[in-house]
């Protein structure tokens, strides 16, 4: 049982606080401390003090002592949820991103001072742009979706540096959400594509969607459905025969590393999650990093400044006229692409295909074990992950949320419900090739534990979790009246 | 099977429609509030704005999904219903009553006939109603 012998623990730091307390002692100033006050104008200075919790360096520590053990991670539990690849992250990327000459780098240190590090970004982006068959990289978005803004602004500097208007962006319904919001960020109309009864895009609506005024069409392969799309070479020549770009939501790129790549099958632009494939850590551990490829007509409008080799020397280049401008503070998230190269490095071009080959059979393994018990999404084999459906056990009751709660007291992380929103009670899986043969049999019998429970008693279902630090939680409530913060008792 | 009142219309993007005088009351239909879940937040346009026919109009956000509401026919936004604002519940309880969102002027009376009968509406679920 996942929090067995954790004490229910439910408070906020300020809840600790205790008039006085503190958690250091310094000694008296020896400067008038009033002329650095008088300096600040008087209608920018406080009334009151800070509402800040005060509490002792025990406090402090045991707080998040005790929080971090509630934590559900990666460290501590099967965590397969799908799209988002939770794989084990090594520890020896920690090591990496430990060397002092790394993690005590000033980011605006001279160039000269940084040369160690500009030169492991410069080869971080070759590397990348290796594995994607893309031209250039810039390290600089913060996570998919920035890299997914990067790419569609690129996209839109190219089409009007061609004194083209192009208007609106295709998009299949089967889509992650952030495609369509960082689209319209961009400037863009989004226009949905239909899928078809398998999940794959629609050729006809996408042919009838592709008109004069399209700038772009935008696709995730392996598609959501943890499926390769079929035709996707065929999809990128129909695009560009219109004058579209043709972007590869890069997400998935678990299942495909040493096998294919996108710049091969056609794609122009694709960003990377290094917190999915890369091993960088996800989600509270981040921050995340997702850097973008492109072809070389795409080069010139890369973010500013790109790293850049001038002979021996490694340089910041802002001299990019047609530049889409400046990201992300500094240079990116530097502490994660030093994690990235170092997993690159540490698994070699046969362990990258040797990753795809094991999440891939992962996924089918665990597919071809619950297909009994549950309805697949789409016909397999699949790629990296499955889809299933709890459309069976909804007519008696259960509904795909209930499976993931139900699975939370049976120590398993949930896999994401309900995306793709293409299909009904929606379960996706991805074990990723970290997870050994006993772990996925675990969890498979889990499930198939919960399709029994289903048939002969729901109700329990219902009641689950049971076993973890708060139950159920009104997620309507919390949706329609938001309470964000902490108003005190003072 | 979802309730699907024999006087309305439909889309296959799951809005009815309800002729009133010259206007057009439109809202989501039972299937598909039950299929969103619980309604957290729905956004409409103002008063006054043009919507044009299977285009967005507005935004319908539940505890799964953020979906795009789709208008039925052109026209003007003579009504909208400020209710929503503050309890999306209604959605949910009434889509077919206090649950509507706007009112809309048709640009041209004729589009009406171009929408799903109950009867077709009924067959578009039958068959998925994707
Ligand atoms: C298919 C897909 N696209 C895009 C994204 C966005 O990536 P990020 O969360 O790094 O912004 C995700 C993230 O979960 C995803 O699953």
């Amino acid at each position: 049982m996942p929090y067995d012998n954790q004490p229910a623990y439910d408070r906020l730091v300020f809840e600790l606080s205790s008039p006085g307390r503190m958690a250091f002692s310094l000694p008296e100033s020896d400067v008038p401390v009033e002329p650095a006050l008088a300096a600040v104008p008087e209608k920018y200075r406080r009334r009151q003090p800070a509402a800040l919790p005060e509490v002792s360096e025990l406090d402090v520590v045991r707080h998040y002592s005790r929080l971090s053990q509630m934590n559900y991670g990666i460290d501590t539990h099967f965590y397969p949820l799908g799209s988002c690849t939770m794989k084990y992250n090594p520890r020896i990327n920690e090591d990496a991103a430990r060397l002092a000459g790394f993690a005590r780098l000033h980011p605006l240190a001279a160039e000269a001072l940084s040369q160690g590090a500009l030169q492991l970004m410069h080869e971080l982006a070759g590397m990348l742009a290796e594995i994607a068959g893309m031209d250039a990289v810039s390290l600089q978005p913060a996570a998919g979706a920035q890299g997914e803004l990067a790419g569609v602004l690129m996209i839109r500097a190219y089409h009007e540096a061609r004194g083209e208007k192009r208007t609106k962006v295709l998009i299949p319904d089967s889509a992650h959400g952030t495609n369509p919001a960082s689209t319209a960020l961009a400037g863009y109309e989004v226009i949905e594509v239909k899928s078809d009864a398998e999940g794959q895009v629609d050729l006809g609506d996408l042919e009838r969607h592709l008109a004069a005024d399209v700038a772009a069409f935008m696709i995730t392969v392996p598609n959501t459905l943890g499926n390769f799309e079929p035709r996707v070479t065929e999809i990128a020549e129909l695009c560009h025969a219109r004058g579209a770009q043709v972007y590869m939501d890069g997400a998935n790129l678990n299942a495909i590393l040493g096998l294919t790549r996108p710049g091969d099958l056609g794609f122009d632009v694709c960003h990377f999650n290094l917190h999915k494939t890369f091993t960088t850590p996800h989600g509270g551990g981040g921050p995340g990093a997702g850097p973008v490829g492109v072809k070389a007509h795409l080069e010139p409008f890369l973010p500013v400044p790109v790293v850049a080799r001038r002979e021996q020397t490694y340089v910041l280049d802002w001299k990019r006229p047609q530049s889409i401008g400046k990201l992300q503070a500094f240079w990116g998230n530097f502490g994660m692409h030093v994690r990235a190269y170092t997993y690159i490095r540490t698994m070699g071009a046969d362990g990258l295909r040797a990753v795809s080959e094991n999440a891939v059979l992962n996924a089918n393994y665990v597919m071809k074990r619950l297909e009994q018990h549950y309805d697949v999404a789409a016909p397999g084999p699949c790629m990296h992950e499955c889809v299933l459906s709890a459309r069976k056990q909804k007519k008696l009751g259960v509904t795909a949320m209930d499976i993931a709660k139900r699975l939370l007291d049976l120590g398993f992380y949930a896999p994401s419900t309900y995306f793709p929103l293409i299909v009904e009670e929606a379960l996706m899986i991805e074990p990723t090739e970290t997870e050994s043969k006993e772990t996925l049999d675990a969890f498979c019998e889990a499930m198939i534990r919960i399709a029994r429970e289903a048939e002969t008693a729901p109700e329990a279902i219902h009641q689950a979790p049971v076993t973890t630090p708060v139950r159920r939680l009104d997620q309507t409530r919390a949706a329609r009246e938001p309470n964000l913060r902490w108003r005190g008792q003072r | 099977m979802s309730n699907v009142p024999g006087d309305l219309k439909y889309t296959r993007d799951h809005e009815w429609a309800r002729q009133e005088g010259g206007r057009m009351r439109v809202g989501i239909t039972a299937y598909a509030q039950e299929q969103l879940g619980d309604v957290v937040f729905v956004e409409l346009p103002k008063v006054g704005a043009r919507v044009t026919a299977k285009q967005a109009f507005g935004v319908v956000e539940s505890v799964k999904a953020v979906s795009d509401l789709f208008a039925p026919v052109t026209g003007e936004v003579v009504e909208a219903n400020a209710d929503l604002a503050h309890k999306p519940e209604i959605v949910n309880q009434d889509p077919y009553g206090k649950g509507w969102m706007i009112v809309v002027t048709p640009a041209d009376a004729k589009q009406w006939e171009q929408l799903l009968s109950a009867a077709q509406y009924e067959e578009f679920l039958a068959q998925g109603g994707h």
